[in-house]
């Protein structure tokens, strides 16, 4: 899944680009994106200083974007997988405990809506700064930034093994749905979940075998496990 | 249900990241164990698969949908270990690539979708298989049970987390019912397409189930003649 064709589901983030953050080495590119989330997530929800410090992380993250060369609105409008957890952090002020105040007529708790405040506030700082990195950086880069983050070895070759066949495997599946819709099936209905799942039980019987295939191939090409790559 | 940013504080999510470190850890030295040599491709190959069966939204209701998590069908399709594997691979990607997910909170999530629930619902189902009749026909509802209970346990696990490392002021109680009631019926979900995905590989392809596997052990090549009386067996 290289720069050009990482089109996983229409779910590619990546967003090609030669700018210093995007030739930036992907190890340090991770270990600055945990590092950067931890210090997020640490900030204490009673400091009077919170609104500034997420200010700051904001703007860190706006900068890096703009270094980047990445359209503000690119990032701005992956952003939506948030839903989700904005419809919860809207919730919590409701259901939250301690004294009652009143806003737009609604009354809501006092610590719960600061708490809310917070989730909304690491939630999004937190995804944009994925989106960031997952902007920047190939699949390829990235296995290779935690390969030397010293991630055992298995694990970074199944990960380029998923990476490299997820577009495969998810093509499949979208064809097999696209068939199914022609047939009258509608797979989100659970009157047709029978069919939905032959239809999973089929792609993970048709994944495997090609996992078998892949395995004599590269048995064939002189693969030898223990000094792999 | 992955968990974001900022849900739970720093020291509990370093901690769930260590346990997440230990835990895929050990998988990696059990999925050679299942695997051999083929672990890489195949585990890697199950893991796309796992990506694409999460694709797969089902009504929950009040408009909202759940998706597969997958932790229990993995797990009896390909061993618990190569399945702990599959999951954090999984994980590993939609955080670090797809933004889904949160950053300091992969470990939490790997925790939760990845150990937990694979190894909650390959308990179950190891028990259940150890009660029922041994019969393959009973892989799939055993299957089925595992991925009822993985869901909510998987919720209640992280109900606990909460409780330690929370950080908005929601009684205990009030999360544990939302999240055990609401993921009790993504489980019903998970359970009905758990069980009827395995039941499908079950009757094509019976030799890829590795939960069925004990139950296959001593199926034999069966030649029959034209009238249906079974003739010699050969031995493989």
């Amino acid at each position: 899944m290289g720069a050009g064709h990482g089109h996983g589901a229409g779910r590619s983030l990546h967003h090609p680009g030669r700018s210093r953050v995007h030739r930036a080495p992907a190890h340090l590119k991770v270990v600055a994106l945990v590092t950067f989330m931890l210090v997020v997530v640490a900030t204490p929800r009673g400091a009077s200083w919170a609104p500034v410090a997420y200010a700051a992380y904001g703007a860190c993250v706006l900068a890096v974007v703009l270094a980047a060369r990445v359209p503000v609105l690119f990032v701005v409008r992956r952003m939506v997988v948030e839903l989700p957890f904005v419809v919860f952090a809207v919730l919590v002020p409701f259901v939250a405990t301690g004294p009652r105040t009143e806003v737009l007529g609604l009354t809501v708790s006092e610590p719960g809506l600061v708490a809310a405040g917070h989730l909304l506030a690491k939630g999004t700082i937190g995804v944009a700064a994925a989106l960031t990195m997952a902007s920047t950086t190939t699949a390829r880069e990235l296995l290779g930034g935690l390969e030397r983050l010293r991630m055992p070895a298995l694990l970074v070759e199944i990960m380029g093994f998923m990476l490299r066949y997820v577009d495969v495997v998810t093509g499949e599946w979208s064809r097999m749905l696209v068939a199914m819709r022609s047939r009258g099936c509608d797979p989100r209905s659970p009157r047709h979940w029978g069919t939905l799942a032959r239809g999973l039980g089929a792609l993970f019987i048709r994944s495997y075998e090609r996992g078998e295939r892949v395995h004599l191939a590269m048995l064939s090409r002189g693969y030898d496990v223990g000094r792999a790559r | 249900m992955h968990v974001p940013d900022g849900f739970l504080d720093a020291p509990t999510s370093v901690a769930t990241g260590v346990v997440a470190v230990a835990g895929v850890g050990l998988a990696l030295r059990g999925a050679r164990r299942e695997l051999d040599d083929r672990a890489a491709p195949m585990v890697g190959l199950v893991a796309a698969f796992v990506f694409a069966a999460q694709m797969v939204n089902f009504p929950v209701g009040a408009g909202t949908s759940g998706h597969l998590m997958g932790g229990a069908l993995a797990a009896v399709l390909v061993g618990p270990w190569s399945a702990i594997l599959c999951l954090s691979v999984v994980l590993l990607v939609q955080g670090l690539l797809m933004a889904d997910g949160g950053i300091t909170a992969i470990g939490t999530n790997i925790t939760l979708l990845g150990l937990v629930a694979v190894a909650v619902g390959w308990g179950v189902f190891v028990l259940l298989r150890a009660v029922l009749p041994s019969r393959p026909s009973m892989v799939a509802p055993a299957a089925a049970v595992g991925a009822l209970v993985s869901v909510p346990v998987a919720a209640l696990v992280f109900t606990g987390l909460f409780a330690v490392g929370g950080t908005a002021p929601v009684a205990l109680g009030d999360v544990a019912t939302a999240m055990v009631g609401w993921h009790s019926l993504i489980g019903i979900g998970e359970a009905v397409v758990t069980g009827l995905v395995v039941a499908s590989v079950l009757a094509a392809r019976p030799d890829l189930v590795h939960g069925a596997r004990p139950l296959l052990a001593d199926a034999r090549l069966e030649i029959r003649t034209a009238s249906g009386r079974p003739t010699t067996t050969p031995q493989a």
